[in-house]
C-alpha cells in the first residue's frame, strides 16, 4: 500500500491531462463525481420515465425502444435502481462535494492521499462503463431488480438478461464496492488528521460530520456487499451452492444443492440498510447547514445533530432484517429487529424537531439553496413516517413488496436526497464556478420539483395500501388492481412533467458554468472555511494561508456582534466558542 | 416567497391527508379472521402518524413564514438549542415508537410463533415460474413424497410438482391450480417454491409469506367469509410475475367437501 | 426579503499561521494544524499512512467478516430435502493437505520476521540519514543483508505453495464445487493470496524506491507500511487456517 506524496508546496499542475483528466486536486475530482453523477441520474430518470410509460401503456411501440417485452421491462428496472443508489446517491453528495467541500472545511489543502482519490474516481467511471455495457450484450441487462435475490440472480437459465448481462452487473458492483473502500479511507484519514489549528472535531461544521460518518458506514459496509457478490459470481459460475439449493429451472434440475437464497438476503441487506443511510446523511448535513445559513441562526442544538447522526450509523447496522420479515427468517429475529427499527426513528426525528427548531426565531433568506433545504426537510417527514408502518412486521404483512415500499424509499432516497443534491448544488456552485446560478430558474426548478414529486410518490401509499404489488410489469392480469390504473396514469403523467422540469434545472447548470454573473467570496455570507477564501479557491484551498479557527461553524446572529455572522477564522468573540 | 411556502406545504399536507381520510383507495376487504387485528393495528398507527404528519408539516410551513426576514428590524433569537426540549422530545419519540411497535406484537405472535392448530386443513403450496399448486393431503392426512426428476407441467397438477406415485402416502394427493377453502376452519399451510423465491400474497386474508426454494414454511391463517379471492405473487420471480396469479374460492365446509371429494374420485 | 449584493465589501481578517501567538487550539484531537505542513513533515506522513493503512485494513476485515458469516451460516443451515420430506444439512468436512499448509505457514511467519528486519533497518537509515550526510562519518554497517529482496522471494514462496495446494485437492478430487466446505477452502485461501499478492507488488515498488533513489524517509513510509500490511496478511492466514480447521 504505497503512500503518495503530498506536492502542495508545489505550483499547481500544468497540462490539460494533469489539469482536468488525472487531476490529484480533491475539487476536480469532485467536480468529476458531480458530473458523473449527472449523468447517472439522467440514464436513471430515462429509464423510470420508460417504466412509468409501460406501466400503463404496456402494448405502446414507442419511439426508438419499440415495444417493450415484460422481461425489457424488469432489466430497465434492475438498471434504474442500480444506477440510482451507486451513481448517483452514493456518488453525488460524498464523492462530488464531500470530495470538493471536505477538505475546504477543515482547512486543508487537499485530502490526506490525492493519488487514491483520482484513483477512487477512476474505479467508478470504470464501473459505470460495465454496468452501461449491460445493456449491450447478448440477453441485456439482468432482470433480477437492484436487490438480486437468487435463485434468480444466481442461474442462467431463469430469464433473458440473467446470462452475461448479470455478470456485469455484479462485477460493475464489485467494482464500485473498491471505488468507495478507497474513498471512505481518504474521507477517515482526511477528518481525522488534515483539520487545522483550532478546527477541534466539535467545531467541524454538519456537513463535515455527515461525510465522515458516512465514510465510516461505508467503510464498514462495502466489504460485505463485495463477499457477497464475490459468492454469487461463484454460484453462477463455478457451480458452487453458496445461495442456491435444488431447484428446478425451465424443466431442467440444477446441479446446485444445500445453498441458502437467505444468505444473500442477509449479506445484501447487511449492506443495503448502511447503504441508505449513505445516502440520506449527507443530504442531512447541507439541510442543517443551509438551514442554519439562511435562517441567520445557529443550528438548534448542534452536539444533538452530531449525536443523531452517530446514532443513526450505529443502528443502522443493527436493522437490516426489517427487509426480510417476509423472508421466512425467524420471527423472534424479525421482531428484535423491527424494535430496533423503531428506534432508529427516535434519532431522525431528533434531527427534524431540531431543523424546526433552527428556523423558529429565524430571519429566513428564501434563496434557492434554502428553497430546497426546506423541501428537503419537508420530504424527509413524509418519506420517514412511512417507515413506522413497515417496521411493524404485523404491518409489513400487507404492505411488504408493495407500491406502499416504493413510495416510502422514493420520498426518502429518491426526492429528500436528491433535494440534498439539489440544494448542496444552488449553495455552493457559486464556490466552485465563481458564478452565481439564475434565481429565477432556480425557483422554477424548486416549485415544479417539489410539486411534481409529491404527485407522483405519495399516491403511490394509496396504492400499495389497495395491494399493488412491486415489480409489476403491468396490471393486466390481477382483476383487483384494474381499478388502480387510472391512479397509476396520473402518477405517470406527473412524472414527465418532472421529469421535463429537469432540463431547466441543467439549463441553469451549464448557462451559469459559462456564462453566468460572478460570484462574490462570500455570496451567503456564510460562516464556514470555504467562504473564507478566494471563488473558486486556489489550488492549495488558502493561498499559502492557513487558517486559523477560533469559532463554531454557525454563529448567526450573535448579540452585540458587528454583523450577524461571524467566520469560523474571524477572532474569538464569546468565551466558550465550541459547541 | 415564506407565504407561498406556506400555502403550498400546507396545501400538500391538506390534500394528501383529505385522500388519506376519505380514502377512494383502501385495504382490500377484509376476509380472515387475522386481519381486524392488522387492521386495527393498520389504523392507528394511521392515525397517529397521520397527526404527526401534519403537525410537523404545518409547523415547517408556518414556520418559514413567520420568521421571515422582514428587514434589519427583525429580531433573531440566538440560541443553540435546548437541552430540556431535546431530552424531552427523545422521550416521547421513544415511547411513541415503540409503543407503536409493542402494541402490534401480540398479532404478529399469534400469526407467527404459535402452529397451526388441530384440526386445521393441510393444503401445500408450490410457487414455481409462473404458477401457483395446491396439494390436499387426501384421507390419510399425509402428504407424500416428491421428486424433481418427475416434474412434468404439461402431464397435469401432480405431474408439474414432481409427485412420486410410487409412495403409498402419495397416492390419495390431490393438487390443484385453484385453492379451494373452507370457511371458518383453520388452513395449516406449508410454502415450497421450485425454482426461484415467491410470495403467496391474498391482499383479502392480509396474508403474505415468501415461498423460498429449499424451504418448506409452515404457516396458517382462517378464512373467514365466503368468496372468491386473489393471489398475487409478491416477490419479483422473472418476466412472468405480473401474471403469476391465482384464486382462493372460500366455500361452505359442505361445498368443499363435496369438491374434494369429487377430486378424490377423479383420481380413480 | 433580503436580496443577497454579490459585491459584499466587508472585509475580514485573513488569519496567517503565526504559531506562537495563537491562542490555545480548543479541544484536543488533530485541530492542531498538522495539516498544512504535510508536505515537508515525514513524522506527520507516516503517521497519516499508518492511519490510512489502519482504516484500510477494516475494510478488509470486513470482507473476510462477510465471508466468515456466509461460512457459519451455510454450515448451519439445513434444506428441505423432498425426497425424504425431511430437511437436512449438506456440510462435509473436507480433507486438507495439512503439512503443506504447516509449511506455508512457516513460510509466511519467516517472511514476517524478515519483513520486520527490513523495517527496523530501513527506519534506522531514516534516523541515522542526519548523520550519514556529515562528510567523513561511516556507521561501518554498509554491509546490509538484503532483508527486504528476502520477504519478496518468500512471498513468491507462498504464492507457489498456494498454487501447490490448489494441485493437491485437485489430485483428491476436490474442487471449488465438490461440496460447500471445499467452495469455502478455495474462495478463502484465493481471496488471501490475492491480497498477499497485492503486498508482493507493494514489496517490489518499495525495493524499486531503492534503486530509484528516493528520499529515504519516503522509501521508510513505503516500507513501514508493507511491513504492517505483510503482518496483517500473515495473521489473517492463521485466523483462516484456524477457520477452516475449526468449522472444517
Amino acid at each position: 500500500m504505497a503512500t503518495s506524496e503530498i506536492v502542495h508546496a508545489h505550483a499547481a499542475p500544468q497540462g490539460f491531462i494533469r489539469k482536468y483528466i488525472f487531476s490529484l486536486d480533491h475539487k476536480v475530482i469532485g467536480i468529476q463525481y458531480f458530473f458523473l453523477a449527472l449523468t447517472a441520474v439522467w440514464v436513471g430518470m430515462i429509464l423510470s420515465l420508460l417504466m412509468r410509460i409501460h406501466m400503463i401503456w404496456p402494448n405502446a411501440d414507442l419511439p426508438i425502444v419499440g415495444h417493450i417485452q415484460p422481461e425489457t421491462y424488469l432489466s430497465i428496472l434492475t438498471m434504474h435502481g442500480t444506477i440510482m443508489v451507486f451513481f448517483v446517491l452514493t456518488t453525488a453528495p460524498q464523492g462530488g462535494f464531500g470530495n470538493y467541500f471536505l477538505p475546504i472545511q477543515i482547512g486543508a489543502p487537499d485530502m490526506a492521499f490525492p493519488v487514491l482519490n483520482m484513483l477512487s474516481f477512476w474505479t467508478t467511471f470504470v464501473a459505470f462503463v460495465v454496468i452501461l455495457a449491460a445493456f449491450f450484450v447478448t440477453g441485456g441487462a439482468p432482470l433480477h431488480g437492484w436487490t438480486g435475490y437468487p435463485p434468480l440472480s444466481a442461474i442462467q437459465s431463469t430469464g433473458p438478461g440473467e446470462g452475461l448481462g448479470a455478470d456485469l452487473w455484479i462485477t460493475s458492483i464489485a467494482i464500485f464496492c473498491a471505488a468507495s473502500l478507497m474513498g471512505a479511507l481518504n474521507f477517515i484519514t482526511t477528518t481525522l488528521d488534515l483539520r487545522a489549528k483550532g478546527m477541534s472535531m466539535f467545531r467541524m461544521p454538519l456537513t463535515v460530520w455527515s461525510w465522515f460518518i458516512t465514510a465510516i458506514l461505508g467503510l464498514l459496509a462495502f466489504g460485505v456487499l463485495l463477499s457477497a457478490g464475490i459468492l454469487l459470481l461463484m454460484d453462477r459460475n463455478l457451480g458452487t451452492s453458496f445461495y442456491v439449493p435444488l431447484v428446478v429451472v425451465n424443466g431442467q434440475i440444477m446441479l446446485h444443492k444445500g445453498g441458502s437464497p437467505l444468505l444473500w438476503q442477509h449479506l445484501f441487506w447487511f449492506f443495503g440498510h448502511p447503504e441508505v443511510y449513505i445516502a440520506i446523511l449527507p443530504g442531512m448535513g447541507v439541510a442543517s447547514q443551509l438551514l442554519s445559513t439562511f435562517s441567520r441562526k445557529p443550528i438548534f442544538g448542534y452536539k444533538a445533530m452530531v449525536y443523531a447522526m452517530l446514532a443513526i450509523g450505529f443502528l443502522g447496522f443493527m436493522v437490516w432484517g426489517h427487509h426480510m420479515f417476509m423472508s421466512g427468517m425467524s420471527p423472534y429475529s424479525a421482531f428484535a429487529f423491527s424494535i430496533l427499527t423503531m428506534g432508529i426513528g427516535v434519532p431522525s426525528a431528533i434531527k427534524t424537531f431540531n431543523w424546526l427548531g433552527t428556523i423558529w426565531g429565524g430571519r429566513v433568506r428564501f434563496h434557492s439553496p434554502m428553497l430546497f433545504a426546506v423541501g428537503f426537510v419537508s420530504l424527509f417527514v413524509s418519506g420517514g413516517l412511512s417507515g413506522p408502518f413497515l417496521a411493524q412486521p404485523t404491518l409489513d404483512i400487507p404492505l411488504h413488496d408493495t407500491a406502499f415500499v416504493v413510495g416510502h424509499f422514493h420520498l426518502i432516497m429518491g426526492v429528500a436526497a436528491i433535494f440534498g443534491i439539489f440544494a448542496a448544488t444552488y449553495y455552493w456552485v457559486p464556490k466552485m464556478f465563481g458564478r452565481m446560478m439564475n434565481e429565477t430558474l432556480g425557483r422554477v426548478h424548486f416549485w415544479f420539483t417539489l410539486i411534481g414529486t409529491y404527485a407522483i410518490f405519495m399516491p403511490m401509499h394509496y396504492l400499495g395500501m389497495a395491494g399493488q404489488p412491486r415489480r409489476y410489469s403491468q396490471f393486466t392480469e390481477v382483476a383487483y388492481l384494474q381499478h388502480l390504473i387510472p391512479l397509476n396514469k396520473f402518477i405517470t403523467y406527473c412524472a414527465v412533467i418532472t421529469i421535463a422540469a429537469q432540463v431547466v434545472f441543467v439549463i441553469n447548470l451549464f448557462w451559469t458554468i459559462f456564462k453566468g454573473p460572478k460570484a462574490s467570496d462570500n455570496p451567503w455570507e456564510a460562516t464556514t472555511l470555504e467562504w473564507t477564501t478566494a471563488t473558486p479557491p486556489p489550488h492549495d484551498n488558502f493561498g499559502g494561508h492557513t487558517p486559523v479557527v477560533h469559532n463554531g461553524p454557525y454563529e448567526y446572529g450573535v448579540p452585540g456582534a458587528a454583523r450577524d455572522y461571524i467566520m469560523q477564522n474571524d477572532p474569538a468573540t464569546s468565551p466558550n466558542p465550541a459547541h | 416567497m415564506g407565504l407561498a411556502l406556506l400555502a403550498v406545504i400546507w396545501l400538500i399536507t391538506f390534500v394528501s391527508t383529505y385522500f388519506f381520510i376519505w380514502h377512494p383507495w383502501w385495504l382490500p376487504t377484509a376476509a380472515s379472521a387475522a386481519a381486524a387485528g392488522i387492521d386495527r393495528q393498520f389504523t392507528f398507527t394511521y392515525i397517529v402518524m397521520g397527526v404527526v404528519f401534519v403537525l410537523a408539516q404545518c409547523s415547517l410551513g408556518l414556520f418559514v413564514w413567520k420568521y421571515r426576514d422582514r428587514g434589519s428590524a427583525t429580531p433573531v433569537s440566538y440560541s443553540h438549542g435546548n437541552t430540556k426540549m431535546e431530552i424531552a422530545w427523545t422521550i416521547l419519540t421513544a415511547v411513541l415508537f415503540v409503543g407503536l411497535n409493542l402494541m402490534g406484537r401480540p398479532i404478529w405472535a399469534a400469526e407467527r410463533f404459535q402452529p397451526a392448530g388441530d384440526g386445521a386443513l393441510p393444503v401445500e403450496v408450490t410457487g414455481m415460474q409462473f404458477a401457483w399448486y395446491f396439494r390436499y393431503a387426501g384421507p390419510d392426512g399425509k402428504f407424500g413424497l416428491t421428486n424433481p426428476k418427475l416434474m412434468d407441467p404439461s402431464a397435469g397438477s401432480e405431474a408439474a410438482i414432481g409427485l412420486d406415485t410410487s409412495d403409498p402416502a402419495a397416492k390419495d394427493d390431490v393438487v390443484t391450480g385453484t385453492m379451494v377453502l373452507p370457511v371458518n376452519r383453520q388452513v395449516d399451510l406449508t410454502l415450497r417454491a421450485v425454482d426461484v423465491i415467491h410470495s403467496f400474497f391474498i391482499p383479502n386474508m392480509r396474508f403474505k409469506q415468501d415461498a423460498v426454494p429449499g424451504l418448506a414454511i409452515k404457516m396458517h391463517f382462517t378464512p373467514t367469509q365466503i368468496g372468491d379471492y386473489e393471489i398475487a405473487c409478491a416477490e419479483l420471480c422473472g418476466l412472468g410475475h405480473y401474471k403469476m396469479h391465482g384464486m382462493v374460492k372460500v366455500v361452505s365446509p359442505e361445498d368443499f367437501d363435496k369438491w374434494l371429494a369429487a377430486r378424490e374420485a377423479e383420481k380413480q | 426579503m433580503s436580496t443577497v449584493t454579490p459585491n459584499l465589501a466587508v472585509k475580514y481578517p485573513r488569519t496567517r499561521d503565526t504559531g506562537g501567538g495563537d491562542p490555545p487550539s480548543y479541544g484536543g484531537g488533530n485541530g492542531d494544524g498538522h495539516g498544512n505542513h504535510g508536505a515537508s513533515d515525514y513524522g506527520d506522513r507516516l503517521r497519516r499512512a499508518r492511519l490510512g493503512l489502519v482504516i484500510g485494513l477494516t475494510a478488509v476485515i470486513m470482507l473476510f467478516v462477510g465471508f466468515t458469516s456466509a461460512l457459519l451460516v451455510r454450515k448451519g443451515l439445513p434444506t428441505f430435502d423432498q425426497q425424504t420430506n425431511t430437511y437436512s444439512r449438506d456440510w462435509v468436512p473436507i480433507n486438507l493437505p495439512w503439512i503443506l499448509l504447516l509449511v506455508n505457514t512457516a513460510v509466511l511467519l519467516v517472511s514476517s520476521a524478515t519483513m520486520e528486519f527490513a523495517r527496523r533497518d530501513i527506519t534506522r537509515q531514516a534516523a541515522l540519514a542526519p548523520v550519514k550526510s556529515i562528510p567523513g562519518v561511516s556507521l561501518g554497517d554498509e554491509q546490509r543483508f538484503p532483508w527486504l529482496g528476502s520477504t519478496v522471494i518468500l512471498g513468491f514462496g507462498f504464492l507457489a505453495g498456494q498454487f501447490l495446494v490448489w494441485r493437491v485437492l485437485h489430485e483428491r478430487h476436490t474442487f471449488v464445487n465438490s461440496n460447500p466446505s471445499s467452495s469455502f477452502a478455495y474462495l478463502l485461501f484465493a481471496t488471501h493470496a490475492a491480497h498477499l499478492a497485492g503486498g508482493v507488488i507493494a514489496l517490489v515498488w518499495a525495493a524499486a524506491t531503492a534503486l530509484l533513489r528516493r528520499p529515504v524517509e519516503s522509501r521508510r513510509i513505503v516500507i513501514d507500511i508493507a511491513a504492517w500490511y505483510w503482518h496483517f496478511m500473515a495473521l489473517l492466514w492463521i485466523y483462516i487456517v484456524t477457520l477452516l480447521l475449526i468449522a472444517r
